[in-house]
């Protein structure tokens, strides 16, 4: 019967899945690859030196979109700009589509970052040109012809949906126009990455959905890799198919969006996770769970749930396997890369006495099926 | 006031206009790259070499704290090699250029520094080589800026040119002594006055208006 219903819900199956957690690191065609890198900044006018970055080693897949996700001061920033060649490593290589940019300078750098766009947090406009102007800029420095620049200029407004604030200078537009004419101008050059630096972290949540639907859609019709720096869970969550998590320097996991964010390990990824799914209880609840229990009272037990309708499944099954009137107290359950991720407060009921058999029951149903589970108290 | 008078106000405005033009002219081409330079070149800068930075400024900072009539005087061989007289409006205009030069690169290196580093970093990030990254970036978005300093150095031109007067360089401040001072006579003294209050707002109100003009920061244009 443990069989057969392990069977119809496959999800709830929690597996290691060892092979796609290593297939960033091993990804045999990277548009981006780091090799042994670390970066050093070296003590100036009495600042100690500080390590940004230490023993990173992974590609970012070609055509991907990969989150690089950390708090602030993890090392994200200087890892983006190793990218494209704003910084240089201390030690170890960049490749970046097969060709080193940590060995490149002057020229051939220059020419090299043609093919690298990148969007800022601040958009970094000019405010003494106008949108189809600071879109041209790029251009004008690669040294396209006029006409050219023209065409292309019209062509990239519209492409981020703009075409009718051709002649509005910066100062003229919103937040979100920005940032399109931003992303319109890193992409002027056909780049083959894209890099995002906090790109949506100054706009609101409204904005920030459509600057992230317009990163996907140019990343499927264009094949832009994207690499989005960003201290938002949200903002992996909705684009990111490939995450790297990023503290104090290192890359403490990386993997598909899925598997990291249902089987997160690290603490810092944890609470990358409790900022979607969230951790604490509604006030009401929280207030009223007490050390002791109580007669006729309920045990507070809190599951992590992981997998397709799993949240769902927990309830039904635990009341239908263990014959439980189980309360359900609070929950919050989201998705990320199409798997549910969540946790579920459940009330279970004690016996008349106060016995616990039946939370001892349901712990080990729970632990029998690998949901990680908690015991926070009781309530009456 | 006798139509002769009025011919030496008119004349003598002439000669302010001249030097003051020329100086500030001169001025502008060499404390425009002077300016940039400074603005650019200390440690992790588009053109570090915090060396060569720290001797121009000290260069800077020493003409500039010379007094004006001091410098004319110091420097008459220079200017009678390079002006072939010292004496004049012409001759006048080599220590107007010395003198307006640093000044101009001060405030050329300030209104510089006020651009937004992100955009030299952004236009790195495309590629741009640095020449390209101050024309067109830097000197563009700090023109507002660059005109504003520029209507300041020639104000103050104005007042350096009537002192240049002490050394027989004439224009107005030069009529104003003899005339007003050393001849009694108030009225002449009034009317150099009156001109040079009328040139400052002048050229104040058009720099003002050049700089809203270029100004794009802004939402109210």
């Amino acid at each position: 019967m443990k069989a057969a219903s392990m069977n119809a819900h496959p999800s709830l199956v929690v597996g290691e899945p060892i092979e796609t957690r290593a297939a960033i690191v091993t990804e045999p065609d990277a548009m981006v690859r780091f090799e042994a890198i670390s970066k050093t900044y070296p003590a100036y006018r009495g600042k100690p030196g500080v390590n940004a970055l230490q023993n990173i080693d992974f590609g970012i897949p070609r055509g991907s979109i990969t989150g690089v996700i950390g708090r602030s001061g993890a090392g994200k920033s200087s890892l983006v700009r190793l990218i494209n060649g704003l910084e240089k490593p201390t030690t170890g290589r960049v490749i970046v589509d097969g060709r080193d940019i940590s060995a490149l300078a002057g020229r051939e750098l220059r020419l090299a970052q043609r093919s690298i766009g990148m969007i800022f947090q601040h958009f970094n406009l000019l405010s003494s040109r106008t949108a189809a102007d600071n879109i041209a800029l790029p251009l004008e420095i690669a040294g396209w012809a006029k006409a050219d620049i023209k065409a292309r200029v019209a062509e990239l407004l519209a492409l981020v949906g703009i075409a009718d604030k051709h002649d509005r200078y910066p100062s003229e537009l919103s937040g979100g126009q920005k940032q399109r004419v931003g992303i319109a101008r890193a992409l002027a050059t056909r780049p083959s990455v894209l890099l995002s630096d906090e790109a949506t972290s100054a706009l609101d949540p409204q904005t920030t959905r459509a600057i992230l639907d317009l990163l996907a859609n140019i990343n499927r019709e264009l094949g832009v890799t994207i690499v989005l720096i960003t201290h938002e869970m949200s903002v992996v969550r909705q684009l990111a198919k490939e995450v790297v998590v990023l503290d104090a320097g290192h890359v403490v996991e990386s993997g598909h969006v899925a598997d990291i964010f249902t089987h997160p390990k690290h603490p810092i990824t944890q609470s990358f996770l409790a900022e979607v799914i969230g951790d604490s209880l509604p006030v009401s609840l929280a207030s009223r769970i007490v050390p002791q229990a109580a007669a006729g009272g309920q045990a507070v037990i809190r599951v992590q749930v992981r997998g397709a309708g799993a949240g769902d499944t927990v309830v039904a099954r635990l009341a239908r396997e263990l014959g439980l009137d189980v309360a359900l107290l609070s929950a919050r359950i989201d998705e990320i890369g199409g798997q549910h991720v969540g946790s579920l407060t459940l009330g279970i009921p004690l016996n008349i006495s106060g016995g616990e058999d039946a939370v001892t029951r349901t712990l080990a149903w729970l632990s029998q099926y690998q949901f990680p589970a908690e015991r926070l108290g009781y309530v009456a | 006031m006798s139509p002769e008078l009025i011919n030496l106000i008119v004349q003598a405005t002439f000669e302010s206009l001249y030097m003051v033009g020329i100086a500030a002219a001169l001025g502008t081409a060499f404390g425009l790259p002077l300016g940039v330079f400074l603005a650019t070149s200390r440690k992790g800068e588009l053109f570090a070499a915090p060396l060569v930075n720290r001797v121009l400024g000290a260069v800077v900072n020493a003409t500039r704290s010379t007094p004006f009539i001091i410098l004319v005087v110091a420097i008459i061989p220079f200017t009678r090699f390079v002006a072939g007289t010292s004496i004049g409006s012409t001759a006048a205009i080599v220590p107007l250029t010395i003198a307006s030069a640093p000044f101009i690169a001060r405030l050329v290196e300030a209104a510089i520094r006020e651009v937004d580093g992100g955009l030299i970093e952004t236009a790195s990030s495309f590629g741009a080589s640095p020449i390209q990254i101050v024309l067109k970036v830097l000197i563009p978005e700090a023109l507002p800026g660059l005109l504003l300093a520029l209507t300041l150095a020639v104000v103050s031109l104005l007042g350096y040119s009537a002192m240049v007067g002490a050394v027989g360089g004439g224009g107005l401040g030069d009529l104003g002594i003899r005339y007003g001072y050393q001849r009694f006579m108030p009225e002449m003294m009034l009317a150099v006055v009156v001109v040079l209050i009328a040139l400052v707002q002048l050229v104040q109100s058009a720099g003002d208006y050049l700089a809203r003009r270029v100004n794009r920061r802004l939402r109210h244009r």
